[in-house]
């Protein structure tokens, strides 16, 4: 099938004017597919880390959301362990006249601003906010580890 | 099959034991479980229990038909606009807008009408019927095309796009989603209600019938104390006045005209005596850890003593292996020889041993145990009410066809119907009980949980039993099939009184381990 022109525009848009910090990039067979990595912002606990997403845009896009998942492993209250991410624009909050790019803007704000009381990752948002201190040291460590390699 | 269906609902195969041939027949296929319609059974126990609405684990409530609903919203819009003088279709707009909270709506009408109408979707653009057009040099931040003959369309917010694409958004909306009286404009961050008007413009006539029905629904979707019946196709609502705040004291279960039952709290299917929340909490649990149950599960299902593979065919836990005769409890894989005695304790798991477990992984193993304890036993209930029932319609059929030879009529036979409905209630309970205990602190109170519930249990597994009774023999069984099955009926009410009660003062029944 064709593609849209909405995804042929943005994709150009993506490559032609990236977003500092996030880079997106579709799959040569599959212009719907794609690697996405975000640098993890600084005063965060992901700082340093480049975190790597997968990113599909679905039949009936832009009316519905695109499908996105962390395949970096990361320790947030709002992702949980299968990379899945809880955040509104995703969800009820999806408007057509979003955007890839905003999307991914959105996803790296949340790395700057966990939000323990909506959590996808129960365990996680519960020790963020029994002891947030320790929480961000494992965000950390697990930034260490898993992300800056 | 999805490999969770197979699990809650289809034992391994393998038929090393049987428990007589007139089960083997017809496949007949699975009813869906908590809804089936039974319009015609003029027996079910719980008729009984409804005229009499005092039982402590009961709650008042009211049945409410298409009908009512409909006359009901009537008498608001009516209502609503002989105070603020507009016509009744626009007060219906505006009550819908303000999620039928009349007494809001009146109040910001008063203060500052033209506000209220323009939020709502009335303002005095709207007096002209809204047009599609074609605008130079556009370019639809949709999908990105810049044909100038391209029909085009805005709200007054200005916020414009081609037809093509609000129509899929409206549409979407609409037949995905389910929304209707709040469908914002398209654009990120305008929080404009689309109206009926542009609406029925911009989408094709089954979205606009569909939206008219959706409109309908709000009624009920937007008010705390109304509910709808979660049946498939179901029309009924229900009206009871419990809080949210008050679920975690009772367990609101309520019943439609077509004798669906469900929760008032969470729309779930019966499942007292267990408060919502602590529902929710099991079934996020057994969610999370399907894989570990999964696979102990599935490593069970063999006789204890000579290891060959077990299919069990009717609801009854009380097991005979074919192969070596050995009898056995199939929730407990004991000897059945200490069940149905005075020390009958297989709903009971033994918490001394995690006491003493002194490293991280002993504790982890216990808690996984202690876990099992009670979801093998959940999962059970589960599926023998399921087997139950399946073995009630293969009954059924039999007797049927046996009805000539037989001296029984079908009525006189309607005694294994009330058994079998006395064992899906029992069951469904038995069920929630373990999901309960599971969460239940180990105090006094727990004692008398756990005898009720084996009271419970070892009646309905007597009465089920009885009923895998080869068809030719069920006739002279009826007087105790219908003695034990009030009996089981009693246990069953004994049970959630006492818990219903417990619940209400909050001791202790409450308490997360
Ligand atoms: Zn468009
Ligand atoms: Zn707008
Ligand atoms: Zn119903
Ligand atoms: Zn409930
Ligand atoms: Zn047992």
């Amino acid at each position: 099938m064709a593609l849209p022109k909405r995804i042929i525009k943005e994709t150009e848009r993506l490559m032609a004017e990236p977003v500092p910090g996030i880079s997106a990039v579709p799959h040569e067979d599959n212009l719907r597919y794609f690697d996405v990595s975000i640098h993890g912002p600084s005063q965060s606990p992901y700082e340093g880390g480049i975190f790597k997403l997968e990113l599909f845009l679905p039949e009936d896009y832009p009316m519905t959301p695109p499908k996105i998942r962390f395949l970096t492993k990361i320790y947030h209250p709002n992702i949980d362990k299968l990379g899945r991410i809880c955040l509104d624009v995703l969800k009820s909050n999806w408007s057509p006249a979003l955007q890839i790019r905003t999307i991914l803007l959105s996803i790296q704000a949340l790395l700057g601003a966990p939000n323990p009381d909506d959590p996808l990752a129960n365990d996680v948002a519960q020790r963020w906010k029994e002891d947030q201190e320790a929480a961000i040291q494992t965000a950390r460590e697990w930034t260490k580890t898993h992300a800056m390699t | 099959m999805d490999s969770e269906d197979e699990f809650m609902s289809e034992p391994p195969s393998g038929d090393e034991i049987d428990f007589d041939e007139g089960t083997q027949d017809s496949d007949i296929g699975s009813l869906s479980g908590d809804f089936d319609h039974d319009h015609d059974n003029g027996f079910g126990y719980e008729k009984d229990i409804l005229a009499n609405p005092q039982k402590p684990y009961e709650v008042d409530y009211r049945i409410l038909s298409p009908k009512d609903i409909h006359s009901h919203q009537e008498r608001q819009f009516n209502e609503v606009s002989s105070i603020i003088e507009l016509p009744p279709e626009q007060a219906a707009i505006l009550l819908r807008y303000m999620r039928w909270n009349k007494e809001k709506l009146i109040e910001s009408y008063m203060d500052n009408p033209e506000q209220v109408l323009e939020a709502a979707g009335l303002g005095p653009t709207l007096a002209a019927s809204p047009k599609t057009k074609t605008v130079k040099g556009f370019t639809c931040e949709i999908c990105y095309e810049d044909d100038p003959t391209m029909q085009t369309y805005a709200m007054k917010c200005g916020h414009r796009y081609c037809v093509g694409c609000y129509s899929h958004y409206l549409t979407q909306k609409v037949k995905e989603e389910g929304e209707a009286a709040r469908i914002e404009c398209p654009f990120d961050g305008c929080h404009r209600i689309v109206d009926s008007k542009s609406l029925k413009l911009l989408v094709d006539p089954s979205i606009q019938d569909r939206y008219e029905v959706l409109l309908t629904r709000t009624y009920v979707d937007d008010k705390d104390n109304l509910k709808w019946c979660p049946a498939p196709e179901c029309e009924y609502a229900v009206e009871c006045a419990v809080k949210k705040r008050d679920l975690n004291h009772i367990v609101p279960t309520v019943r439609c005209a077509y004798d669906h039952s469900f929760c008032f709290g969470c729309s779930l299917s019966d499942h007292r005596p267990a408060p919502c929340s602590l529902v929710k909490q099991w079934l996020k649990k057994c969610e999370d850890d399907s894989e570990t149950s999964n696979w102990i599960s599935a490593n069970t299902k063999e006789c204890p003593k000579c290891r060959s593979t077990i299919e069990k065919n009717g609801g009854c836990n009380h097991m005979t292996c074919r192969k070596c005769k050995h009898e056995f409890c199939w929730m407990c894989m004991g000897p059945w020889s200490e069940h149905g005695t005075s020390w009958y304790n297989c709903n009971r798991f033994e918490e001394k041993s995690g006491a003493d477990a002194r490293d991280a992984q002993a504790r982890s193993r216990h808690s996984l145990e202690r876990y099992l304890h009670y979801y093998n036993r959940y999962a059970n209930h589960e599926q023998s009410a399921k087997l139950d029932k399946d073995l009630w319609i293969k009954t059924e059929k039999k007797m049927t066809s046996l009805q000539t030879q037989s001296n029984m009529s079908w009525i006189e036979v309607q005694f294994l119907d009330t058994a079998s409905k006395a064992l899906q209630a029992c069951r469904q309970t038995l069920k929630w009980t373990y999901a309960f205990a599971f969460y239940l602190q180990r105090n006094n109170m727990t004692e008398i949980f756990e005898d009720n519930q084996k009271d419970l249990e070892m009646a309905v597994e007597n009465l089920s039993q009885m009923f895998e009774k080869p068809v030719n023999e069920l006739g002279s069984l009826k007087v105790e099939i219908l003695d034990k099955t009030t009996y089981c009926n009693r246990r069953r009410e004994i049970l959630l009184s006492d818990t219903a009660e417990n619940l209400k003062k909050g001791t202790g029944c409450t308490s997360l381990v």
